[in-house]
């Protein structure tokens, strides 16, 4: 089962072309930001499907984006340019930051034009912050409707959120199990879990995410309490190769806090009477990416408290280079972790990462964390 | 020596802007000791919203530029700002100004001489991500507290947002302004006063209306200005638009430039041809548009000269953009605190091309640069490709290929506003020479580096 997941991840553009044979008279639609709010596209009978890069080193974004421009948002336009999203009907975002928000323009001048954008509020922390998004989805529904010609009712909109947060709760229950000290599954098995879940029909995936929790992680120990355990956390990452070479060292990523790993699904909608407000607030109270956290710090304590309740040994924070808002709390987030005694390092991702450098950081990190048992 | 086409003359009011600049950054640092709250923040801050104060404020990116004109006359002390906000980790991609200021305060130097000043507390409008995240950083490390106001720019014309979506925008920004004005009061104990505010507000249109009247008025031939010139006239709107002598300057200054435009007094003699950069320049190295000038060429603006403080309103009828009928212009009057902030969120949301820039790129933004190839006579472009500010080079190489598709000469060179190590001086005159001669022009004099 958690084959199936890995199946999915590696054959995501399958999958969603065989789910729109499926269902010829429904729309596949792209999303380029974990905070674009999926619940709407769904309520519409659509799959929407995250974009991702594909890790591959490529030539084709040069005339389009600037080199300066994080390798996440050059690698998600290269998957435009090169046709792999050829199946989409339309493409949309949710303010992201401005490098994903340059590979979403450049997409929508060169590979999809129909699109949808919400202009989701970076300062989260005004009062003023859910209606302004309430209003602005409530537009975009109209928007939806006026493009596939039928009403979305508040019934297909509540329908929608019960899918999604069932989604929510199973994978919120995975990362529960890894508070185990024998934890039933590695970081990179949940990596392909949570990251393929972006591409599913949420049905299908709770389906395989039941049968996965029942029959495959129930009893499993795939590490155990000798193995270090380890948090990941940082910009876009869904970087396998890296996460199975850390835990090839007798160490277990039990956590993360990644748009592609916890962020996308920490918390559910609570239930409203107008359930684009009850989305809305659900966008603005999830666990923050940095673009979003200010004035006031609060991811911090956030991240310290998840460490803590995973019992993590050590951090791994990740940033997709030149990506600026997580640059701008790079110091705070080392000066905070080294004042709770959480050893953390901190390492750049590129499009390919260097296995090698990597793994002599990582092995440093590991030897410090046991260094106990060595004296 | 070639014969000039046109005659010139100074600008005479080139030194009432350098006097009121250096007013500007003097009263930053007496502004404790006569009592005035002192904040600090970015260009695009609506620095009308503390005008209720009797204050002073620290605009940040121009001072980041200032601490790179350093790289020009003193490279080592330069270094000794940018190492500073290095060593303490902050990673050198990040924005260059902010880097620079982060090293002015950690350095406690203020480039202009003494301590660094010591804030009240920081305001910034949230457009660019990086500006965000930069007075977070700056509260971080001094201790003062932070309101960042969300700045949801209206898109491009082109996209045709409803009304329904501005009006939200309109609200989500006059709301912010009400909780900013809140937090100010209790950060400082003093009363906002609203009548200062809402000429404050009003100072503020009419400043960045009165400054894109200046930049229209060099779509004449020859051009009354240079870019080089512009880049020091502009900065009056960035630090003080909402001052009175700030606004009583522009009125002038539009005075003597529509003098210079009747007269046909040129900015350069030689007028050949006509060009527009994009993205900020190098700080440090204006010497390039001395290079240009050499060959005749003019640099009549670019998308950020002509709007980090300029207010340009769309005249849908002619697709094209002209400077913003200021609320004195349209009869409106503003008697109230509600009212002006309504003005100035409208102002902002409607007039601002920069900080929409800076979220949208696509189809709007290479509309807004074809007008200016089109309304300014423009035969060929020189684009920055600027390291040291994703925000300006949003778009940059959709801008490139859509004009060299149209068929301007275009030429890109990498570098940093204000940050000279990413900056190759012999490479980039190199570049710009080799393009001189790809649109046919000849020097016309020698250049001589300094001048």
């Amino acid at each position: 089962m958690i084959n199936d997941f890995i199946d999915v991840y590696k054959n995501r553009h399958d999958y969603a072309k065989d789910w729109k044979k499926k269902n010829p008279d429904s729309k596949v639609v792209g999303y380029m930001c974990s905070y674009f709010p999926e619940e709407l596209f769904y309520a519409a009978g659509m799959l929407p499907v995250r974009i991702l890069g594909s890790h591959e080193p490529q030539n084709v974004t040069e005339p389009y984006i600037f080199g300066m421009y994080c390798p996440f948002s050059r690698d998600v336009l290269a998957q435009g340019l090169q046709g792999h999203y050829d199946y989409l009907d339309a493409v949309s975002t949710a303010y992201p930051c401005m490098h994903l928000g340059q590979a979403f323009d450049s997409w929508t001048l060169h590979v999809t034009q129909k699109k949808f954008y919400v202009d989701m509020p970076n300062r989260v922390q005004t009062p003023y912050a859910v209606p302004f998004l309430t209003g602005r989805l409530e537009e975009t529904k109209q928007e939806i409707e006026e493009w596939i010609g039928r009403e979305i009712t508040d019934s297909d909109l509540k329908e929608a959120i019960n899918v999604y947060n069932e989604n929510r709760a199973l994978l919120r229950e995975i990362y529960e199990m890894r508070k185990a000290d024998d934890v039933p599954l590695t970081g990179t098995e949940c990596m392909y879990i949570t990251t393929a879940s972006l591409f599913m029909d949420k049905k299908d995936a709770n389906k395989l995410l039941k049968e996965t929790i029942e029959n495959e992680l129930k009893g499993r120990k795939a590490k155990t309490a000798d193995d270090t355990r380890l948090m990941v956390l940082g910009s876009e990452n869904d970087d396998i190769k890296f996460l199975n070479m850390v835990e090839e060292f007798s160490a277990v990523i039990v956590t993360d806090d990644h748009c592609t790993g916890s962020r996308y699904f920490w918390n559910p909608v609570e239930e409203q009477d107008d359930p684009i407000q009850a989305i809305a607030q659900r966008y603005i109270d999830r666990p923050l990416c940095p673009q979003r956290d200010y004035p006031e710090r609060k991811r911090l304590p956030y991240l310290l408290d998840m460490a803590r309740d995973w019992n993590v040994a050590g951090i791994i924070a990740l940033q997709q280079k030149f990506c600026d808002p997580h640059e701008l709390d790079k110091v705070a987030l080392l000066d905070w972790f080294k004042e709770n005694d959480i050893p953390t390092i901190y390492l750049e991702l590129d499009v390919t990462v260097p296995i090698g450098q990597f793994k002599i950081r990582v092995e440093a990190l590991l030897e410090r964390l046991r260094e106990d048992e060595l004296w | 020596m070639v014969e000039k086409k046109y005659k010139t003359a100074p600008l005479k009011s080139w030194d009432k802007a350098k006097e009121i600049r250096l007013n500007i950054y003097k009263e930053i640092a007496e502004a404790k000791s006569k009592g005035k709250v002192l904040l600090g923040g970015g260009a695009e801050s609506l620095i009308a919203l503390p005008t209720g104060f009797d204050y002073a404020m620290l605009v940040g990116e121009p001072y980041g530029a200032a601490i790179s004109y350093l790289a020009k006359s003193d490279p080592d002390e330069y270094m000794k700002y940018v190492e500073a906000s290095e060593h303490a980790g902050y990673p050198r991609d990040l924005c260059a100004y902010m880097r620079n200021y982060i090293g002015s305060i950690l350095r406690d130097k203020y480039v202009f001489g003494g301590p660094f000043p010591k804030i009240d507390f920081y305001l910034q409008a949230g457009f660019c991500d990086t500006h965000s995240k930069w007075y977070q950083a700056v509260s971080d490390i001094t201790g003062r507290p932070y309101f960042s106001l969300d700045l949801v720019p209206f898109d491009w014309e082109i996209e045709g947002e409803s009304e329904k979506t501005k009006d939200l925008k309109r609200k989500y920004i006059v709301d912010q302004i009400h909780e900013a004005i809140a937090w100010m009061e209790k950060q400082t104990g003093r009363e906002f006063n609203d009548e200062t505010f809402i000429q404050g507000v009003l100072n503020e249109c009419e400043s960045t209306s009165l400054w894109a009247k200046v930049c229209i008025a060099n779509r004449a031939i020859p051009a009354p200005l240079d870019e080089k010139t512009m880049l020091s006239l502009y900065v009056l709107a960035v630090i003080g638009r909402p001052r009175n002598d700030v606004v009583e300057f522009y009125r002038e200054l539009l005075d003597e430039v529509e003098d210079r435009v009747a007269n046909q007094i040129a900015a350069n003699p030689y007028e050949t041809a006509r060009i527009i950069t994009d993205s900020q320049p190098p700080w440090f190295a204006l010497d390039l548009f001395r290079l240009l000038e050499t060959y005749g060429v003019v640099s009549v603006g670019a998308h950020y000269t002509f709007g980090l403080s300029g207010g340009w309103e769309y005249d849908e009828e002619n697709k094209t953009w002209e400077a913003g009928k200021t609320p004195q212009e349209k009869g409106v009057e503003v008697k109230t605190r509600d009212e002006a902030a309504n003005v100035l969120a409208d102002w902002w949301l409607r007039t601002g091309t920069v900080c929409r820039g800076v979220r949208h790129s696509g189809a709007g933004k290479i509309q807004r640069i074809m007008d200016m190839v089109d309304r300014w006579k423009v035969d060929g472009a020189i684009v920055h490709l600027n390291r040291g500010c994703e925000g300006t080079s949003l778009g940059q190489m959709d801008i490139v290929s859509s004009l060299l598709e149209r068929g301007l000469p275009t030429m890109t060179y990498e570098g940093n506003h204000a940050d000279p190590r990413e900056y190759d001086e012999n490479r980039t005159f190199a570049r710009i020479e080799s393009f001189m001669e790809t649109m046919g022009l000849k020097q016309l004099y020698e250049f001589k580096k300094g001048e």
